[in-house]
């Protein structure tokens, strides 16, 4: 056997072929949509990922003991410049989310997204086990979300105030909050969404009316869904064929490179193409929950669990979206979408994670 | 409620606790991704053809292609309406997207002057979603590439290379013709034709046009293209030719029809030329007129104005729907009624100046002596006939005018008509509850009082005096029986006889439109019709309106008549000085073309040039009369 350097050994290769997979594949659909172009989409976001992955690899190489530490004082500076965004950021796209740095439009509600899992799972691997069922643990854990949540609301930008939401409930049940609040929770949650619903913007109420209904406006918001379910529908199983799709490249599908890139691949790659990028996605996944379920800290446990989830929430709701199951927000395709903002998060979230289990690697397991 | 006393919770537990319910959390993510995978699997594979079809009528726009329209062509094959190339460019309303901007460069562009904005911006808002707005017609290639440059920033704009309706020889054919036109909203929710909303088709809006809509549209040609979701054609798919229409062989003589609308000069009026043999109308002529060319490429609302202003009535056809009192141009039907009625055309009436009925004086043109009954339609003789009325009486009088097409509306290809009246008791009870007095027949019998006709009816009845029988007019070959006319020989001989007399005798009321030709006579009637009470002036003079009408019929060859027509000029003052001559010279025109063409030039550089040359003039003129005092209009 030719003996591997342990440097190259502690490389996490198949992690790295997961996301290149996806990304690779991406760079393809990409290519296809910018009809047969490198520029100006598939070259750009190859080079990103480049950058990205090697940041990713680096974070992962960080002591987590750091991230642990620095947790709290990230959640207080993220949300500090979420409040400067509500104060100087510009507005863009309808709505005010981006801090202008001179060298790049930073969006700090994308920081969020990781930050708050972070600080909860400190919060909770914190917190004395005797306090778990105590309202201790609730409180501060939904003034650390509902902060953040709130601002990002107000900017407006609701799939990343949901997306944030969701991060630090899963963190707060993996924790062992008791059931009975989640459930209690959610049956309120369900109660007041009509009021919940009278709090969001004109633009936002009609994108779930619609969504409710999409024969109600076929040619305005509708049309974005329906055009994808054209897309994803016209190319069966098999596709029409790489470079092919017309829905794409006659400009009927919006956004196809973005928040529709999927319906772009569906409708040239097919249900395989559709069903390989699921696969794609759940062996992330499964790499995440593992990492989750192996960690040997409990701040490693929390912050995985959330960090997957977050990840999760992505896919999930932007194919729900692109499928016609969900309203159409913001939110695009992990790795998959053209753009930094979201590629940035998600190679985040990867890095923590390598980190969590590299944790894991070298110490001892502290629980079952 | 009352709830379980719970364990201490240890870190050990914790950790237990974390592993069940991240196991939760990652179910729950597995059965989230199933639920999609199945999702997408239901849309693709249970959907799929659906949404093939969904995306392929996306993808795939099916533009129809106008067909080119009939022709319409004369008797020997020439045209009257043909198409020739043209190159156009429209607006798609829906597909306007910043309507300032585009318009405003398409007026640089094109040069488009104020009328033309205002009527694209009419039409914009008449119209309806995809239905197109011509912009312009009849492009030239400098002018329709310098579009085609810059299409990409003009949002809606259609260029197109089609046909267009011609008419060669433009205003003489306006009324018989018609003209086409972009069909209107209302049209199109009619028939729910989509060819009734693509760019270029025109339907027949007026006259033939109209009438033989159904003959001449054709069969529209078929493209497939594919366009991108702004509308834009990024290839052809494939395309399937159009089948012309049908053409139209009318009865008219194409060369004669410009003849008699050029002869007709600058005066208002209607001339019908029929074919004494077969009812085949030669020539429907009623002036002045309007391009159809200019209807065609959808007329500016200033030409059209200027047209409606015009006190000559250019948008009436005066042939079928100018109703007019036929003067003495009905002397020779109430002679052969006469005759029939037992008088003898030999008999001889003395005309003193007039003629005395009860306490009123009934005047004559002149102080004719004795006459008998050709010489009395030679001379016009009023009092001969005042005579003959007081004798007979109108309702002896009024059915052989019937049987002579007078107040008949007849089934003509296209024309809309005006059918007049002819007078008699019932009709007066009916009409105005009192009884036929005989001074109503006196007035009568010399085409005043009730009695009106139009020119149509007029040529129609010379023709049949001519023929013998009862024919019927036709633009097309359509059969009628025309069967001889009840009425003896010498009856009909003697109406012939006195109007060959008013032409050719010496002393006859149109001796001065003898025709320049050897061996050809004409034979014919003129008639002066009152058209006011001689009240408001003697209608030989004074204001245009209140002049007389001058009427004439007439018939050539007199030993066998081939041609037959009327000839009404509005306000012309006289049969014998207004209308005559102009008969005299389109029936020349039927013999030798060229004496009569000479004759014609003369004319015309009198007149200030040719029907075109002259509209054009005239409507320079009025434009720039009319803009003056209101500047409002003119931007």
């Amino acid at each position: 056997m030719i003996p591997v350097p342990p440097a190259i050994q502690r490389i996490p290769w198949k992690l790295i072929a997961i996301l290149s997979g996806i990304t690779g594949f991406g760079l393809l659909v990409l290519y296809s949509a910018a009809g047969g172009n490198w520029s100006p989409w598939a070259l750009q976001q190859g080079v990103r990922f480049l950058i990205f992955l090697t940041a990713a690899l680096v974070i992962g190489r960080f002591p987590l003991r750091i991230f642990e530490d620095f947790s709290y004082l990230a959640y207080i500076g993220v949300l500090l410049l979420l409040l400067a965004v509500e104060l100087l950021g510009f507005v863009g796209g309808g709505s005010q989310r981006w801090l202008n740095l001179g060298f790049m439009n930073l969006q700090p509600s994308e920081l969020m997204k990781v930050t708050i899992v972070v600080a909860l799972a400190r919060f909770y691997a914190q917190l004395p086990p005797g306090n778990t069922r105590t309202f201790t643990a609730l409180w501060p854990a939904l003034v650390m979300i509902g902060l953040p949540a709130a601002l990002v609301m107000l900017q407006p930008d609701l799939g990343t105030a949901l997306s944030i939401c969701i991060g630090g409930v899963v963190v707060m049940f993996v924790s062992g909050l008791p059931f009975w609040w989640f459930g209690s929770a959610a049956a309120v949650g369900a109660a007041a969404l009509p009021i919940l619903f009278s709090f969001l913007h004109d633009y936002q109420q009609k994108r779930v009316l619609i969504f409710l209904d999409p024969e109600s406006d076929p040619l305005g918001a509708g049309y974005h869904i329906s055009q994808s379910k054209i897309a994803i529908g016209s190319g069966g199983i098999g596709g029409k064929g790489f470079l092919n799709g017309s829905q794409s490249h006659l400009d009927y599908l919006p956004e196809g490179h973005t928040d529709f890139i999927f319906a772009t691949m569906a409708e040239e790659w097919g249900l395989i193409g559709g069903l390989a990028l699921l696969f794609g996605f759940f062996l992330l996944l499964r790499w995440s929950t593992r990492v989750a379920l192996k960690a040997r800290t409990r701040f490693g446990q929390l912050a995985a669990t959330g960090l997957t989830m977050t990840i999760f929430f992505y896919i999930a709701i932007n194919l729900m979206m692109v499928m016609g199951l969900a309203p159409v927000v913001g939110i695009p395709l992990p790795l998959f979408s053209y753009g930094g903002s979201s590629m940035l998060t998600i190679m985040t979230c990867v890095g923590i994670m390598l980190a969590i289990e590299n944790d894991s690697k070298t110490g001892t397991r502290r629980f079952h | 409620m009352p709830r379980k006393k719970l364990p201490p919770i240890t870190e050990a537990f914790r950790g237990i606790t974390f592993t069940r319910r991240a196991l939760v959390v990652g179910g729950a993510q597995a059965a989230v991704g199933v639920a999609l995978a199945a999702r997408m699997a239901y849309i693709s594979v249970v959907d799929n053809d659906r949404y093939v079809l969904e995306s392929e009528s996306n993808r795939v726009n099916l533009t129809l292609v106008p067909p080119r329209r009939g022709w319409i062509v004369d008797r020997s094959g020439k045209a009257l309406a043909n198409n020739r190339v043209s190159l156009r460019i429209d607006i798609i309303p829906d597909r306007l997207h910043n309507k300032e901007m585009v318009l405003g460069q398409l007026q640089t562009l094109l040069r488009l002057d104020g009328d033309t904005m205002e009527r694209i911006n009419r039409d914009l808002k008449a119209a309806s979603g995809f239905q197109p707005v011509a912009i312009k017609e009849d492009m030239t290639e400098a002018e329709y590439s310098s579009i085609l440059v810059r299409l990409p920033e003009l949002s809606g704009i259609a260029p197109q290379r089609g046909f267009a309706r011609n008419y060669p020889t433009g205003a003489a054919v306006g009324h018989l013709i018609g003209y086409v036109g972009a069909p209107n909203a209302e049209e199109y929710q009619k028939v729910k034709d989509p060819l009734y909303i693509t760019p270029g088709y025109k339907i027949g809006k007026d006259g033939l046009e109209k009438y033989f809509q159904d003959m001449l549209k054709g069969q529209p040609g078929a493209r497939r293209v594919e366009v991108t979701a702004r509308g834009k054609v990024v290839r052809d798919l494939s395309t399937q030719p159009d089948v012309q229409g049908k053409t139209v062989h009318l009865t008219i003589d194409a060369d004669l029809q410009e003849f008699v609308a050029r002869r007709m000069g600058r005066e208002s009026g209607a001339a019908v030329v029929i074919d004494c043999q077969n009812g085949d109308i030669l020539s429907f002529v009623s002036m002045p007129s309007f391009d159809p060319n200019s209807f065609s490429d959808g007329i500016s609302s200033s030409e059209y104005a200027w047209l409606r202003a015009d006190d000559h009535q250019p948008l009436i056809n005066k042939a079928t729907r100018g109703l007019y009192p036929p003067g003495s141009t009905l002397k020779p039907v109430a002679a052969i009624a006469a005759i029939e009625h037992g008088i003898d055309p030999s008999e001889r009436h003395t005309c003193i100046g007039g003629y005395r009925l009860g306490s009123r004086f009934f005047r004559c043109l002149g102080r004719h002596g004795s006459v008998d009954m050709a010489t009395a339609i030679m001379k016009s003789c009023n009092s001969y006939f005042y005579w003959v009325a007081h004798r007979l009486g109108y309702d002896a009088i009024a059915p052989t005018a019937k049987l002579m097409g007078l107040g008949e509306e007849f089934q003509l290809a296209g024309s809309n008509q005006r059918f007049g009246t002819i007078p008699d008791s019932a009709w007066k009870m009916k009409k105005y509850d009192q009884p036929w007095s005989a001074s109503d027949s006196l007035n009568a019998v010399i085409g005043q009082g009730y009695v009106s006709v139009n020119p149509l009816q007029l040529a129609v009845m010379t023709a049949r005096i001519a023929s013998g029988r009862r024919l019927y007019p036709r633009l097309v070959n359509r059969q009628f029986k025309n069967d001889p006319l009840p009425f003896s020989a010498e009856a009909l001989a003697t109406a012939r006889h006195g109007m060959d007399l008013v032409v050719n005798e010496p002393g006859g009321t149109a001796g001065r439109s003898k025709l320049p030709l050897d061996g050809i006579t004409m034979a014919g009637k003129t008639g002066t019709a009152q058209v006011r009470g001689l009240n408001t002036g003697n209608g030989k003079a004074g204001t245009w309106k209140f002049r007389d009408h001058g009427l004439f019929i007439g018939f050539a060859p007199v030993d066998n008549p081939r041609y037959a027509t009327a000839v009404v000029i509005e306000h012309g003052m006289g049969g014998s000085r207004a209308a005559a001559p102009v008969a005299k010279d389109f029936m020349t025109f039927l013999f030798d073309r060229e004496k009569a063409m000479e004759a014609l030039a003369t004319f015309e550089a009198g007149w200030g040039g040719t029907i075109k040359e002259r509209m054009d003039r005239d409507y320079a003129a009025w434009k720039a009369g009319a803009s003056k005092p209101d500047p409002d209009l003119a931007q």
